[in-house]
């Protein structure tokens, strides 16, 4: 158990460590410093900026200390916006995607499972067919022309709901469906195809024989068994929400942090940059350790084997 | 007893049974895997009617540009955002663009993206998984650590940090999906051959002495070509909405360069007043990634029937 989640543990630490290096080397390679845009600086100028960024030493210093900096938590400041810490922006904006993200998992979760179950319950009928068409075009619409579509659609034509911004409760209705439609249709997916193995098991025979209704049959015991793979997306799911807030706050015109990804890299600020990258990173793996603790706290019958997760 | 033992056989003494019992007569002939595979297919109609889409696709995405009055890059500032008409069929954009000849660039775009994903997925990914598979023990400890080391640093992340380093281009893009593409292809391969190792017919060919990459090549990779090419065809709608996505957010294919990601990104100024020119990519967006994913979908079921439900 020690040795596992040890190992689990280690293996984080290396990732990161190689995302943090790559990041580190990949910004260093790009020709020119991020002062060489602004025009008319003067030398002197400069070289106080590149002091200050600390720009000036030679790259295995910089890289030494910026590693030294990391494991304190340091950040460095935004180069773009005016003497903003990388942390202090992310811990302004994030509060937004997390909202939004919760929202979707959460949304993810109930119509998901409650679409496989019910498809399942109903297989080869008209429920289990229109159910599957939703999945199939929930992998097909992507979050952004889904976001672009919804928006036009419901904002702009019907004005249901506000175009942009999210103020009140009912602005949340748009992001969050589209960053909840891929894995919809994925967790409707796995609902299904298991719950109609766990149907079929003798444990909801005998459960039928003795004379259970039939709501009580699938919510008290084929569920249980039915959305254990729901656990493995877990991971996946995250990165999915994670990859669709950056498109959806763009869209949505949400300060969120997906929207300062996306800004500091068409502004080229590369402290920002760096940072968001590695705060994200962690996001994934600390879902991922989730994953991996949650599906072996569910399913006692699962070793402390190391798995593979469906694609992300 | 004695005679017996003196006994001469003859002719006469044996009866010619019925050779075929009735009731054991074997109906029809074997058929060999890849018919099976290929008729279970063509009677899947929404996987057929979705390679018919792709085959459409493919064809308009070559002659497409060609048949159109105007190419996809002049500017026409004299007739922006123009609706549909008999001399621009799809409209204009706001550059005045012909939008019909942008539609089906962003086509070749798009399948390229995906075709070029899905042959870095074959090539990286059965090698590598192959490898991994076949030699097991240490050699697939330490390579599949690596993969898992790759896999975690997430692949959004890897792209974008390529696209800031790097000139965005089509070519950048396929680039960097190839980064971690390929690891997931690679796991399947793997579990597949780790199965495959143990069956009696690899046991007799290395038993005549077959070298260890005629094995991995003649044997062991045809028998796990199933789920390949069904991994193949699922990596090409994830890699053209990797390529529109990026593009959408202006780090993928550069304007005037048209694809369907930089379209819609276009559209959004604009889309209040001139609908259609978000609605054109937007729709085949969706309708190529739905083809491939049904397609994908059928072409699973019919290599595997009994996952079929």
């Amino acid at each position: 158990m020690v040795r596992y989640w040890g190992g689990k543990l280690v293996s984080v630490i290396i990732s990161l460590f190689v995302l943090a290096t790559a990041t580190f080397f990949l910004m260093k390679a790009i020709p020119g410093d991020p002062f060489t845009s602004e025009k008319a600086v003067p030398p002197e100028v400069k070289a106080k900026l590149m002091a200050f960024y600390g720009l000036d030493k030679p790259i295995w210093e910089q890289y030494l200390i910026y590693l030294k900096k990391l494991i304190h938590l340091d950040l460095g400041t935004s180069m773009k916006s005016q003497y903003q810490t990388v942390s202090s922006i992310i811990t302004d904006s994030f509060g937004y995607s997390l909202r939004l993200g919760i929202f979707a998992i959460i949304v993810s979760v109930i119509v998901g499972v409650g679409l496989g179950v019910v498809a399942a319950m109903y297989h080869r009928k008209a429920i289990d067919g229109i159910a599957m068409v939703i999945a199939v075009l929930g992998v097909s619409i992507p979050n952004f022309v889904l976001a672009s579509m919804t928006q036009y659609l419901f904002g702009y034509k019907l004005q249901w709901f506000q175009v942009a911004g999210l103020n009140g409760p009912f602005d949340y209705v748009l992001p969050v469906l589209a960053l909840a439609a891929l894995p919809i249709a994925y967790i409707a997916r796995l609902t299904r195809s298991t719950m109609l193995e766990v149907l079929n098991a003798e444990y909801i025979k005998t459960a039928k024989a003795k004379g259970l209704k039939r709501s009580v049959t699938i919510v008290r015991h084929a569920l249980r068994n039915g959305i254990l793979p729901v656990v493995t997306y877990v991971g996946p799911m995250t990165a999915n929400i994670l990859t669709g807030s950056v498109v959806v706050e763009r869209i949505f015109g949400i300060p969120g942090l997906g929207k300062y990804f996306v800004d500091s890299v068409s502004n080229r600020d590369y402290t920002l940059i760096m940072g968001i990258t590695l705060f994200y990173a962690v996001i994934l793996m600390l879902a991922r350790l989730l994953t991996d603790l949650l599906y072996g706290l569910v399913d006692p019958r699962i070793g402390l084997r190391s798995r593979k997760g469906a694609s992300s | 007893m004695k005679d017996s033992r003196t006994l001469t056989l003859t002719k006469e003494m044996f009866k010619r049974l019925s050779f075929r019992p009735p009731g054991e007569t074997i109906a029809g002939d074997s058929v060999p895997m890849w018919r099976d595979v290929l008729r279970r297919l063509v009677t899947n109609k929404l996987a057929m009617s979705g390679v018919v889409f792709l085959v459409l696709l493919g064809v308009m995405a070559i002659i497409g540009p060609m048949i159109s009055p105007h190419d996809y890059f002049t500017n026409n500032l004299d007739r922006t955002n123009e609706p549909p008409s008999a001399d621009y069929w799809f409209g204009t954009d706001n550059l005045g663009r012909d939008l019909f000849s942008r539609l089906w660039m962003g086509a070749r775009i798009s399948l390229v993206v995906g075709l070029a994903a899905a042959a870095i997925d074959l090539i990286f990914g059965v090698i590598y998984g192959g490898i991994m598979g076949y030699a097991g023990g240490r050699t697939d400890e330490m390579m599949n650590k690596v993969s898992e080391i790759l896999y975690s640093i997430p692949y959004l992340l890897v792209v974008i940090l390529l696209l800031v380093v790097m000139e965005p281009s089509m070519w950048t893009i396929i680039l960097a999906l190839s980064v971690t593409g390929w690891i997931n292809m690679s796991w399947i391969v793997r579990g597949q051959i780790k199965q495959l190792k143990n069956q009696e017919y690899v046991l007799a060919a290395r038993s005549m002495g077959a070298s260890g990459a005629r094995m991995l090549f003649k044997h062991l990779i045809p028998n796990t070509l199933g789920p390949i090419i069904v991994t193949l065809t699922l990596t090409v709608p994830s890699a053209i909405f990797s390529e529109a996505f990026l593009s959408f957010l202006g780090l993928g294919v550069q304007s005037p360069a048209a694809s369907w990601g930089t379209m819609i990104n276009d559209s959004l100024a604009g889309w209040t007043l001139f609908p259609w020119q978000m609605m054109f990519p937007a729709a085949l967006l969706c309708l190529t990634m739905l083809a491939f994913n049904v397609f994908g979908d059928g072409l699973r079921d019919a290599f595997d029937p009994k996952l079929k439900k």
